[in-house]
């Protein structure tokens, strides 16, 4: 084994001092990226001088880097897929991709790995695509400081921002999405790290899993998307110090959690979401140290959820806290700190003497007839309100905080 | 007509129960905004107050004067003057010097605040208009009640069973009605239940300013489209219009051919 280590650092040590330099510039011997790799050896680094480059369907089948000097323009002009990666150690660095064609049978993308390991793509900019950057079985790759901005209106017709496909171990990091459908897409991707990013204005989710296991997102901030995160049918996601913001509109969410079991949440902000937390069949997750601030409803939880737990959270200023559809509990909710509780302290030890009921009989009644969200602040609500607090016929009556806060969580 | 006003006005603006309401709203107005460091918060537990007691007050306190003054407004009824313009004048008298305690009331503090640079300055007059209204609509239902009832305690009584009803059982009939029918589509419904009553109608269109995400929810599209666009605005503050006058129109109509 070490032997076998010995010789691959020996080699990727030795292959840069024999690789060659390729200049592809408008006026030079070699005018077009196509002819820059045609005439590239493996390992050998191409450097794009700045212009525009009217090429679609590149290839790249043998180990390059491929270096943009100043953002050269490579124009795909519609037609078709631009950049194709089919060899392993491919590095892109520095092009500004424009003009992806559209199909409704195929999937174009402005860069796709296809098949690959140990790929990086850096600093690319992207502008009217269809696809962005496509990651097609391809594993141990990374994907840093990309700007993707699309230009899509419909669902139907447009393209993700970073798509993963059956691709592991990936690093996705300090990239710029919006305007596309989704801003960056897992489908059976597992080991991810998704870190740093700004995924806003998508038409559909600012991230998206689907089965993908074992990944983690963290500092991410996901503004005004259709809907924030929408984490489906995948175990074991690590979600810490996200931003959701201003997930507005009539089927809006900040999270949208579906099957999903063994998660952790914790340190995110939760802000003017119309819906903080949508959690339908999620199982025993983590909620710890988030932010709850001014949103429709902070967590909405539409059935079989069980043995979650909620810790530490505060919730401040939402129209709704809680929102649940049944009468049983099987949720732990402790420690948190919620801005609409009225309860009293006497022994001065930071815990309120009364436990706070976060679930109102009112967002009982929106949940089976929501227009009745006309109402919302009304006198006889509050006063309806008030009475099932003291004795609870509608909402699950073991569903308590027993040591609400009196003062926020801070950490 | 101005003369009764005048004299109404200052008559109040010397009685105890002016100070009391000024000052009741300019200790609310304090204790909310120096000891709630959030403004918006701020603007919706005003709201939850407006919304109550502005109506019971307007509601009282105009039975409460109109039984009082009788024997001066009979007096006033053997002068050679237009029985709507004493009627007028004494309502707008109690309205304007309940607005103004309203008013004032609330808005030093905010001054005082420094609302002028802060951002809820909309919210924060669009309160003040609709408090204002409401003022003004149940005073004049109030004058309403206690022109058509001579004896007194009855007067109350249906004075405060109408700020009853307005402010809390309408909203319980409305919730149970929208509950009931659940199977149809209430947009329409639950917008014309609101427009039907002045409390629900100044609630939904503070509401519409500060709560926007929860009403958003899945129902939102027709309130939004109706209450956000200056259409909606427009109709909501016609509507209230409405009900200021068409109780007016009752009083002037009523104190022609009341028999004193």
């Amino acid at each position: 084994m070490n032997k076998i280590v010995l010789f691959l650092a020996v080699i990727l040590m030795a292959y840069p001092s024999y690789a060659q330099k390729i200049e592809v510039c408008g006026t030079c011997a070699i005018p077009s990226l196509k002819k820059g790799i045609a005439a590239a050896k493996a390992y050998d680094t191409i450097i794009v001088k700045k212009g525009t480059y009217k090429e679609h369907g590149i290839i790249v089948d043998k180990p390059l880097t491929i270096i943009g000097e100043n953002y050269p323009i490579i124009d795909g002009e519609r037609k078709g897929e631009i950049i194709t990666v089919i060899s392993d150690n491919v590095t892109v660095d520095g092009l500004f991709i424009i003009n992806v064609g559209t199909s409704y049978t195929e999937d174009y993308a402005a860069i796709r790995i296809k098949r690959s390991k140990h790929f990086t793509i850096k600093n690319l900019v992207l502008e009217k695509l269809f696809f962005g950057i496509y990651l097609e079985k391809s594993s141990y790759g990374k994907v840093y400081h990309n700007k993707i901005v699309g230009d899509a209106v419909e669902e139907y017709n447009s393209g993700n921002g970073i798509q993963l496909w059956y691709s592991n171990h990936i690093v996705i990091e300090h990239n710029y999405v919006q305007h596309v459908r989704d801003g960056i897409y897992l489908e059976f991707s597992d080991n991810c790290l998704i870190k740093n990013n700004v995924s806003a204005l998508n038409i559909r989710y600012g991230l998206h899993f689907m089965f993908s296991n074992n990944d983690e997102y963290s500092d991410n901030t996901f503004e005004n998307n259709g809907a924030g995160v929408a984490v489906m049918f995948s175990k074991k996601i690590k979600m810490l110090n996200n931003v959701f913001r201003e997930n507005w509109g009539t089927a809006s969410y900040g999270l949208l959690l579906k099957e999903i079991n063994d998660a952790e949440i914790r340190g995110n902000t939760f802000e003017e979401n119309t819906i903080g937390i949508n959690i339908e069949g999620s199982n025993r997750i983590l909620y710890k140290n988030n932010n709850f601030t001014n949103n429709g409803w902070a967590i909405k939880v539409r059935g079989a959820c069980y043995t979650n737990r909620f810790l530490a959270n505060n919730f401040l200023y939402n129209s709704f806290d809680i929102s649940y559809n049944s009468k049983v509990n099987d949720n732990v909710f402790d420690r948190n700190y919620w801005s609409n509780y009225t309860g009293y302290d006497l022994n001065k030890d930071g815990i309120g003497d009364v436990p706070y009921r976060p679930v109102k009989l009112f967002s009982y009644i929106v949940n089976r007839t929501p227009e009745t969200i006309i109402l919302l602040r009304s006198l006889f609500i509050d006063i309806i309100d008030f009475s099932e607090k003291v004795s609870p016929v509608f909402t699950p009556d073991n569903l308590m905080d027993n040591n609400p806060l009196m003062k926020k969580n801070l950490w | 007509m101005l003369k009764i006003l005048k004299y109404s006005f200052y008559d109040l603006m010397r009685s105890r129960w002016s100070y009391v309401y000024f000052a009741f709203y300019l200790l609310l107005g304090v204790v909310l905004l120096f000891l709630n460091n959030d403004l918006s918060k701020a603007v919706i537990t005003l709201m939850n107050v407006i919304i109550v007691l502005v109506p019971l007050i307007g509601t009282i306190f105009g039975v409460m004067y109109y039984y009082n003054s009788k024997e001066f407004t009979e007096l006033l009824l053997a002068q050679p003057l237009k029985r709507s313009s004493i009627f007028l004048g004494q309502y707008l008298g109690v309205a304007l010097s309940l607005s103004m305690s309203l008013i004032l009331g609330l808005g030093l503090p905010f001054i005082f605040y420094g609302l002028f640079k802060s951002t809820a300055i909309w919210d924060f007059s669009l309160l003040l208009v609709t408090g204002t209204f409401l003022t003004f609509i149940f005073t004049a239902l109030a004058f309403n009640i206690a022109l058509s009832n001579e004896n007194k305690i009855k007067g109350f009584g249906y004075a405060i069973l109408m700020w009853l009803f307005l402010g809390i059982i309408y909203d319980g009939l409305f919730l149970m009605s929208l509950v009931l029918f659940e199977d149809y589509p209430l947009d329409k419904i639950s917008l014309i239940g609101t427009m039907l009553n002045p409390i629900d109608l100044s609630r939904t269109l503070i509401l519409l300013k500060l709560d926007i995400s929860a009403l958003l929810g899945y129902t939102g599209a027709v309130f939004k489209q109706f209450f956000g666009t200056n259409f909606g605005l427009v109709i909501s503050f016609g509507m209230l219009v409405l009900w200021v006058v068409s109780p007016l129109m009752r009083i002037i109509f009523k104190s022609k051919r009341k028999d004193f």
